[in-house]
């Protein structure tokens, strides 16, 4: 109490330290292999019981399922019997022969085998122009783009639906299935949703009240419902919409319902790219005596969409996963392919349904883990631009 | 090129205005809307008499005739018409949404919190989690626990029994507890304890804001909240027995019966969007600069009341607005309770109704009204919200 710099406070001041705290020991351990795992597993008592927590529920976890995809899993069989369990071998895994067996079912649906090369053609065009949008330092991309997002889709629809002039029979959406039309839909969705939500953007953002309003109640209406009533829409009123005689088929509508729900998305995304490119390059544009158009296309979209590319992918890979809600509307894809296999008699055992499940789990799992390690690729290189030196 | 007015403004050509341009080009957009509405309208009228479909809303009165699975309300099948099918529909989407609501805010809140753990078996288990379910289609994950775990269960005579519990691959049988008199002082006198409790919280703030030193609160807010409740239950006397779930030969009646299209739906729904609240909390309390952390720690104040009054105030700014999209989400993914055929709004009207009467366009338009609905207001009250809380800048 006789020191004069506390003094002065005041009696109820209990709060305020008046002693110096006593030193800590030093630390007995600061560097190797003890001291790490004392850091990250064992700093404290309460650390040290969530370590055991957390080690208990993985090994509730992980070892079944090391067990069932690999150890106790059937890897050579021709039909059910190979995966039953027998009194010899009570634990049954993952039955992958039937993985085997379908799965070119998988992949084409009930696409005529003949004509089955075109799918893969499709497929190694698409593979292409993906590889060419998304590397960023790749040559002529400009290029790419008008390959991507003009050439591709109308080759492709020769090429799948067919084109009896070139010499392709006609293949009905109906006989489409499996991955190829999993495909079909994200890529119709990716395609289509860009330039109709860069266009709803600009819409949004524009100075005439009409079209803003037009945009911004077609934006916030599809966003404000779900993917599955606006898939209903597209496919049971549709059809009522248009002439009987042009009455599209199945497939045809969910892409419309898809491609419609995509668009704005991609239009939110895009209009946050565009709120970040400062009011300056806009006055810049402007100041270079660049009309509207010249302005947006040559000086704020290049910008914007480049600072979007990360948002841009993950919407991607959200479209990829709702591209298996095309399911409930009846159209034949991918989850919906081994939803028929699985119950085959052929290989029906109680496993099957499991080891189905888990193919497509690690089917979705690898693409969309891929497109997000792309995007955060992506922003993390973009990050490096903006912290280089000023000077 | 140019002349100049009598207003000094120089004179262009009326192609190049912009006022009459931008009049132009929203008069062509009206005009070819219009024309698109009229088209699609005249298709739709020609459509539907073609295929005697009738049009209006008159079917909404009509008896429903089919049944419903599970119904919170009143519902026959025999006695119902469409638009109490509609309302049981409606409701059990909301029950969905409540309990999914809860229960992935408490498992995304802890994955979250685990993923900025120090602890690096925890971290890593938690980012696992997300990673992997976040890049899953939640159709599938619906589909592998409906399909693959509940109705891989037992059947319905070997069910799983526990403490008068059954369970098998038709649901979740539990006793239902049912309480006798005097249940409703017992509740008075819990909302009595809860209001107490609140009160003594403050006078607690006031007390530390004007000595310093802070009375104990945690003790007496359990005391106040379950006392005078657990006091009225012993004095009052209530009686409570369970309705226990019987066993039939092929079937259980009676207890409370939970659904497993229920539960595999709001199991599901609650592992999916636990993922994506998990994200928007970790970068939330991220977001909260060190600085916070350090400025709290240098006046002295402990651990747990830095995270309580330092950092989560400021961390709710960020992720509130995330997080009511994840809810929004959450009710929007419930849709997807048609393709495990949990009897839901989508399944029962833009489904069952849609099929019985073939008004396409009616009950499309009803489904997508109530989505809109709640999503819009939901947007509306957090717009309010954002800009209440929001940082007040110079």
């Amino acid at each position: 109490m006789a020191d004069p710099a506390t003094a002065s406070l005041p009696v109820g001041a209990a709060y305020i330290r008046r002693e110096p705290v006593p030193a800590r020991p030093p630390p007995l351990l600061v560097s190797g292999p003890l001291a790490w795992l004392r850091r990250n597993f064992f700093a404290s008592v309460p650390d040290t019981l969530l370590t055991i927590l957390g080690a208990v529920i993985l090994y509730w976890i992980i070892p079944p399922i090391v067990d069932f995809l690999l150890l106790d899993a059937t890897w050579t069989g021709a039909d059910r019997e190979a995966c039953l369990a027998t009194p010899e071998r009570p634990e049954v895994g993952a039955c992958w022969p039937f993985v085997r067996d379908r799965f070119a079912y998988f992949i084409y649906g009930s696409y005529p085998i003949p004509e089955r090369w075109r799918v893969d053609a499709f497929f190694a065009l698409l593979a292409a122009g993906i590889f060419w949008m998304l590397w960023l330092d790749a040559p002529a991309r400009g290029l790419g783009a008008v390959y991507f997002f003009i050439v591709l889709p109308i080759v492709s629809v020769f090429l799948l639906s067919g084109a009896p002039s070139l010499g392709l029979a006609k293949v009905d959406t109906a006989l489409w299935g499996g991955l190829m039309v999993t495909v079909v839909v994200a890529t119709v969705g990716i395609v289509v949703s860009l330039p109709i939500g860069i266009a709803l953007a600009l819409g949004r953002r524009s100075k005439m009240p009409l079209v803003r309003l037009l945009c911004v109640i077609f934006i916030e209406f599809v966003r404000g419902v779900p993917l599955i009533t606006v898939l209903f829409m597209a496919s049971v009123m549709l059809p009522l919409f248009v002439p009987e005689t042009y009455s599209p088929d199945k497939l045809v509508r969910a892409l419309v319902g898809v491609a419609l729900f995509s668009s704005a998305y991609m239009a939110e995304v895009v209009r946050a790219g565009l709120q970040a490119i400062p009011r300056g390059q806009y006055e810049a544009a402007t100041a270079l005596a660049l009309g509207y158009w010249r302005g947006m296309g040559l000086v704020i979209l290049p910008q914007a969409l480049r600072i979007t590319i990360p948002n841009i992918v993950n919407s991607y890979i959200a479209l990829f996963k709702d591209t298996t809600l095309v399911f409930v509307v009846g159209i034949f894809d991918f989850l919906r392919a081994i939803e028929v296999a699985r119950i085959d008699p052929k290989w029906a055992t109680p496993v099957t349904s499991t080891t189905g499940y888990a193919f497509a789990a690690i089917f979705y799992f690898v693409v969309c883990y891929a497109m997000s390690r792309y995007a955060t690729g992506v922003e993390r290189r973009l990050a490096a631009g903006a912290r280089r030196g000023v000077v | 090129m140019e002349r100049k007015s009598a207003s000094g403004k120089p004179q262009v050509s009326l192609l190049y205005d912009r006022k009459v341009r931008s009049i132009a080009i929203q008069t062509l957009l009206c005009v070819v809307i219009l024309f698109l509405v009229y088209a699609a309208a005249t298709n739709a009228v020609d459509n539907l008499a073609r295929a005697k479909i009738a049009s209006g809303f008159g079917f909404w009165n009509n008896i429903a005739g089919f049944d419903i699975s599970q119904t919170l309300i009143e519902y026959s099948s025999s006695a119902s018409t469409y638009g109490q099918a509609f309302w049981v529909g409606l409701w059990n989407t909301l029950l969905v949404g409540a309990i999914g609501i809860v229960g992935a805010t408490v498992i995304g809140f802890i994955v979250g919190i685990a993923r900025l753990s120090r602890n690096l078996l925890v971290r890593r288990a938690a980012s696992g989690y997300v990673e992997i379910v976040r890049n899953i289609p939640l159709l599938l994950q619906l589909l592998f626990w409906y399909n693959a775990v509940l109705k891989a269960l037992p059947e319905m005579s070997n069910s799983l029994v526990v403490v008068g519990a059954y369970l098998n691959n038709r649901g979740l049988f539990l006793p239902k507890p049912a309480f006798g008199d005097g249940i409703g002082q017992v509740l008075i006198a819990l909302a009595v304890g809860i209001a107490a409790a609140i009160a003594w919280r403050w006078f607690a703030n006031r007390r530390q804001a004007a000595t310093g030193k802070r009375p104990p609160v945690l003790l007496v807010t359990l005391v106040l909240v379950f006392g005078p409740a657990i006091l009225a239950f012993m004095i009052m006397n209530v009686q409570v027995h369970f309705d226990l779930p019987q066993s039939g030969r092929f079937n259980i009646r009676g207890g409370l019966e939970v659904l497993p299209e229920f539960a595999a739906l709001t199991f599901g729904l609650v592992i999916y969007t636990a993922a994506f609240i998990a994200e928007a909390v970790r970068a939330g309390i991220s977001s909260v600069s060190r600085g916070q952390t350090e400025a709290a720690l240098a006046l002295g104040l402990r651990p747990r009341f830095i995270l309580r009054l330092v950092v989560v105030p400021q961390a709710m700014r960020v992720i509130i607005p995330p997080l009511t999209n994840q809810y929004l989400n959450l009710v929007k993914n419930s849709t997807l309770a048609v393709a495990i055929g949990y009897p839901d709004l989508v399944q029962v009207f833009t489904g069952t109704v849609l099929n019985l009467t073939g008004q396409a366009v009616e009950v499309v338009a009803i489904t997508m009204a109530v989505y809109l609905t709640i999503s819009l207001t939901t947007s509306l009250l957090m717009n309010w919200y954002n800009a209440r809380i929001a940082l007040v800048e110079r």
